[in-house]
């Protein structure tokens, strides 16, 4: 099929990026987003023109390092996957498609449809985890039984890629659904209760930080997050600091 | 004595490792305030080690091509890990988990690196369930197991198809917690260039910022290469895009010697190449065959009319189908290990009996367990005549809740509902059991400079077990580095901090700004992938799930021309000093360049066949491996003199006194 | 400090004040709706709450601070949800993954706010005129008929109708969101999704057939 494309070039943080028009020409319905853009890419390098730097690593939908908006909604049309995993049938010969780097305060653009997403990994440094020792032993892993339901509810919260959708999604680009499923994950363990209240009290602190908008609850994360991560998770959290703050 | 000396313990076998770890020197907490350790790669293995030695105390920097250390690779991991916890009571111990990884490994591993493995795996469990990673668990609140390849226990634990995921979730955030504490330093977007040796010692990295492009000098008293396998040499594998083999390739043209590289796994169940714009394949966990079956048609006019699309797999009945893992080896089944069932995949498929349009794919098939799992279902549920409609909802319910992932990840990718017809897959290249050179103590030859996880050669042997690459990733970080870097670094409490002005900085920074430059200046006429692709086809073609003499000798050839055409037409467009991600790949692949010529010269060295390495030569009437003990049971360990064609072959003998060397068999 | 500084903590505030809003519109809405039932029990409803200490110096009051803060704080945060994105995109698909009203809480708050404005001219204001300023002798039934004047301009109505159509807007978002923002989300959520939208309907249709009905029985 033939598709042009409109992509943001940004040489650097400072310049000023624009969209350019690319047309293209030969993409298959069973090329990946991705491979769509090696193929244009490599048109670039043989008539000497930069090629378009996207972030992008497994293509298997896992790593969360792809990142395009593509059309007006992060990781295009499709539901329930990343860009890697978009797929061309989702075109039509003869489309236009808008591509635009995530847009937030909090996420930079770097060069082209490359940003900086570090605001995310300093949320979970301020207290995404469970302070014990790797080193040395510890309990038996049998030692505490947890009920099937809050494991299987705490790993739908893991299993958030913290690729940013949520927040290029949201109208106010806020992180409630990334620190929600983070807290959530450890909050639903008997392992990360234990200090629980500590936790989601800097994670939210750290996430207002930086710069992130408020949840307006407009659900639009939920439905443009690869991974379905749910909605509860930001109640759950809401509920989690609530409680929080009033212990102090 | 030769120079490779692998320091195994003196002792029996189950007690070397409590020994050693009493026998150790240790670092004295506030010294260990003084020492720093730079940590490259944030896997399973460099995370978790990273975690581990700044909790202890030490000063570490870590480095990663990604933006985020939770990115590594080893993310993609999906099945999950072995423990020998023995949970399910079936007969599993640390001797049983050691037993099938030797063997699995086809007898190419070192005994006291494995049973070690197979001793802290308990241990692992233990912890990453004390750091909240949500592990699958029984409706009594215990954790849940399932099986796979090679083994007749079920052993290993997992989180859906997301276990990688949630252990590398796991170890970043024991990384986030001394990163918050300080004790970490994270370079991300930062690729590691080059290996600085001062004095004999590793003492520091040249690094190039990813972002900015700066080249950067950054000194330690030990190094630590957690930086993942080489499969990417083949382009097309299950690796992420950016997985390379680097810094793995500098420190062996630094010193350290590269053991056995011509020891790929080739996975069984992947999703088939669709086309030439494929960039990578993707896996399909291989706990897919404790469900799935795998069969081709019985008759060729079957799998002709299936491939051009005149018949469906369900057009075929049970006895027109060939099931032919569940023939050839009755015991095992399905459930065979990896190279055995990729072998018999391609002997199938080269036969005339594949299933999709290139003849390259096989059929993994879910109808019967959904059948067995709807009736099961119904049952419990208290319908004892349930219509075949009522078994196949049931049915398809369990299994979508146990792979559930999988088949929505195929779905997307091909097109076709797995759940209704089965899938096609065919084998990909996965998992390098070569690597660096490592002793007991998982030092390279370059005193100072440690190799964990995938970038070392250590554990697995010809042939990797499933479920063993994250045991192995965090054995090594959380419970076996820790120990012995103490013992190098004990002697360096005195040293303080490592300057970076020295001559030896200056002259690896210049080394490699001399060959960024030289690679922007090009200005050839051929893109970074353009090579990458050739090298890709001569290595699958030539170097991979059968190779032959001929085809290995002019591999090596083509890999030399090929590299020197490489330097002389490549095109790297961009700047030196920007975000420049041509310039990176560029970077990646001159070292694959190099790395492919070794791994044939390897593989053309090594006259029989064991585990993923199957030489044509070699092989039973039967078409299985043929292993030459006599000759072969050591490891190859190669020397960098200047040139891949040229290195030195060191010999490291495998010594089995726990266990009996017989002929593998699955049957 | 935190706890009224944050996000949530401002979220919370934004659904409590809500709620509450929420509360006395139907309170508010039960007493117009006896107007079209019984002119005499609209105005002795109408002289109690007029007249009643409770609800005219301690009810009042609050009641007009919870409107001053929810639409303040409303503002407050639009301002910060806006600069949270600073370069916007070139293509934005916010009704692929939203609704309308969830995503322009902002314009049909402010168009509630404008009627506010209207309303407070046409019945608050005289009111206090009436009761506190002048001095007229207490005439428990004016009520009834100073509400027919009020709606005997057709533009008037229309502006009333049209205002009770963006206040169902509003509250289709806002009221079922406000538990959402105060951590309640459970296997009850979907019925009480059902009620709140359920409301969300029927009081703003309630006031607009209240206003229909007196501009067509003058």
């Amino acid at each position: 099929m033939k598709l042009t494309l409109k992509i943001w070039r940004q040489k650097n943080s400072k310049a000023k990026g624009e969209l350019k028009t690319y047309p293209i020409d030969g993409i298959e319905g069973d090329m990946s987003f991705l491979e769509m853009l090696d193929v244009l890419n490599e048109e670039l390098i043989n008539k000497g023109e930069e090629p378009v730097v996207f972030d992008h690593d497994c293509r298997e939908g896992i790593c969360g390092a792809c990142s395009l908006q593509i059309n007006g909604e992060p990781h295009g049309p499709d539901r329930l996957v990343t860009t890697c995993q978009l797929h061309m049938r989702m075109f039509n010969d003869g489309d236009t498609i808008v591509i635009e780097p995530f847009r937030a305060k909090a996420f930079p653009v770097i060069k082209d449809l490359v940003v900086d997403r570090t605001s995310f990994e300093r949320i979970q440094q301020a207290g995404g985890y469970v302070s014990v020792n790797t080193s040395g032993n510890t309990i038996d892993a049998n030692a505490i039984p947890v009920n099937k339901q809050d494991a299987d509810d705490s790993f739908n919260a893991a299993t958030c890629i913290g690729c940013g959708a949520c927040v290029a999604a949201c109208k106010n680009a806020s992180a409630m659904l990334f620190t929600s499923a983070k807290v959530s994950q450890f909050a639903l363990l008997p392992q990360g209760k234990v200090e629980a209240t500590e936790r989601v009290l800097n994670m939210v602190a750290q996430m207002d930080k930086e710069g992130f908008g408020n949840c307006t609850n407009t659900g639009a994360c939920e439905i443009e997050c690869p991974k379905g991560i749910s909605l509860e998770n930001i109640a759950r959290m809401n509920r989690e600091y609530l409680s929080a703050s009033l212990k102090g | 004595m030769s120079i490779l000396d692998s320091k195994i313990p003196k002792g029996p076998l189950a007690d070397k490792w409590t020994k050693h770890k009493n026998d150790v020197n240790l670092v004295n907490p506030a010294n260990k305030r003084n020492i720093d350790v730079i940590v490259v790669g944030t896997g399973l293995a460099g995370g978790s080690a990273a975690a581990t030695l700044a909790e202890l105390g030490y000063n570490v920097k870590t480095f990663c091509y990604q933006d985020s250390p939770r990115r590594a690779h080893s993310i993609a991991a999906q099945g999950g890990i072995n423990a020998a916890k023995n949970y399910q009571g079936d007969g599993d111990s640390n001797y049983r988990l050691f037993y099938d990884t030797v063997k699995g490994g086809d007898y190419r591993s070192r005994e006291a690196n494995v049973y070690r493995l197979a001793e802290v795996s308990a241990n692992i469990i233990d912890q990453c369930v004390a750091q909240g990673v949500p592990f699958a668990r029984e409706y009594g609140g215990m954790l849940d197991n399932r099986s796979f390849g090679g083994v007749l226990v079920s052993r290993t634990f997992y989180a859906k198809g997301q276990t990688g995921q949630q252990l590398l979730l796991g170890a970043y955030s024991a990384m986030n917690r001394q990163i918050n504490r300080g004790k970490i330093t994270p370079y991300n977007r930062h690729e590691m260039l080059d290996l600085v040796i001062v004095d004999g010692k590793a003492r520091g990295i040249i690094a190039r910022d990813l972002i900015t492009g700066e080249i950067e000098r950054h000194s330690a008293h030990a190094v630590v290469i957690a930086s993942g396998g080489y499969g990417n040499a083949f382009f097309l594998s299950t690796n992420a895009m950016g997985s390379n083999a680097t810094a793995a390739w500098k420190i062996h043209k630094r010193g350290a010697y590269f053991a056995n590289p011509c020891y790929t796994q080739i996975h069984p169940t992947c999703i088939p190449v669709s086309g030439d714009h494929q960039s990578k394949l993707t896996l399909m966990s291989e706990s897919l065959r404790n469900d799935g079956r795998i069969w081709v048609p019985k008759k060729k006019e079957d799998a002709i009319a299936i491939r051009e699309g005149k018949k469906k797999a369900k057009d075929l009945s049970e006895d027109e189908r060939d099931y032919y893992l569940e023939r050839r080896y009755p015991s095992f089944g399905n459930l065979v290990p990896r190279d055995v069932a990729s072998r018999a995949a391609k002997e199938r498929c080269d036969a005339g009996f594949g299933v999709n349009k290139t003849g390259q794919a096989v059929f993994l098939d879910f109808a019967s367990a959904i059948e067995r799992y709807g009736k099961e279902q119904a049952a419990m549920h208290g319908n004892h005549n349930p219509s075949k409609e009522e078994i196949t909802k049931l049915g398809k319910e369990v299994i979508e809740n146990k792979y559930g992932n999988l088949f929505q990840m195929y779905e997307k990718i091909v097109d076709e509902n797995p759940y209704d017809s089965p899938m096609m897959i065919y084998p990909a290249v996965h998992y390098t059991m070569g690597g660096i050179w490592v002793d007991y103590n998982l030092q390279s030859t370059i005193p100072g400079c440690y190799v964990t996880g995938e970038a070392n050669f250590s554990d697995h042997g010809a042939n990797r077990l499933g479920a063993s690459a994250l045991m192995q990733g965090l054995a090594d970080g959380y419970f076996v580095l820790p120990y012995t870097i103490g013992d190098y670094l004990s002697k360096d409490i005195k040293t303080g901090a490592i300057p970076t002005d020295s001559k030896e900085f200056e002259e690896a920074e210049n080394k490699v700004r001399e060959q960024l430059e030289k690679l922007i200046n090009n200005k050839g006429s051929h893109s970074v992938d353009y090579y990458h692709k050739k090298l890709g086809h001569i290595m699958w073609n030539k170097c991979g799930m059968a190779r032959n003499a001929k085809d290995l000798a002019s591999a090596m050839t083509e890999i030399r021309a090929l590299r020197e055409e490489f330097w002389k037409e490549v095109k790297v467009p961009g700047e030196l000093n920007e975000m420049n991600a041509e310039l990176e790949k560029a970077m990646r692949v001159a070292d694959f360049l190099e790395l492919g010529e070794l791994f044939a010269k390897d593989a053309l060295h090594r006259n029989e066949s064991c585990g993923g390495h199957f030489r044509e030569e070699y092989q039973t009437e039967e078409g299985e491996a043929l292993r030459d003990d006599e000759n072969f049971m050591y490891v190859a360990a190669w020397e960098y003199t200047g040139d891949p064609a040229t290195e030195v072959l060191h010999k490291e003998e495998l010594k089995y006194e726990n266990i009996e060397v017989k002929s593998r068999s699955y049957k | 400090m935190a706890i009224l500084t944050s996000s949530i903590a401002r979220k919370v505030a934004m659904a409590l004040s809500g709620l509450f809003l929420v509360i006395f519109l139907a309170q508010h809405f039960i007493i117009n709706f006896t107007s079209v039932l019984d002119p005499e029990t609209f105005n002795s409803l109408s002289h109690f709450m007029g007249h009643n200490f409770v609800v005219q110096f301690i009810a009042q009051p609050i009641l007009i601070i919870g409107v001053i803060f929810h639409f303040v704080m409303g503002i407050i945060l639009e301002i910060r949800n806006r600069s949270a994105r600073q370069i916007s995109y070139k293509s934005y698909k916010g009704n692929r993954n939203s609704s309308w009203a969830s995503r322009n809480m902002i314009i049909s708050g402010a168009v509630i706010l404008a009627f506010l404005g209207l309303h407070f001219y046409d019945f608050w204001f005289p009111e206090i005129v009436h009761k506190y300023v002048e001095s007229h002798p207490v005439d428990e039934t004016r009520y009834y008929t100073e509400l027919l004047q009020k709606f005997e301009s057709p533009v008037r109505t229309g502006l009333y109708c049209l205002s009770f159509v963006l206040l169902a807007l509003h509250l289709w978002h806002g009221f079922s969101s406000s538990f959402q923002s105060m951590g309640w989300n459970n296997k009850y959520s979907k019925a009480l999704r059902g009620f709140t939208q359920f409301y969300a309907i029927f009081i703003p249709l309630g006031f607009i057939f209240i206003a229909i009905y007196l501009h067509l029985n003058q």
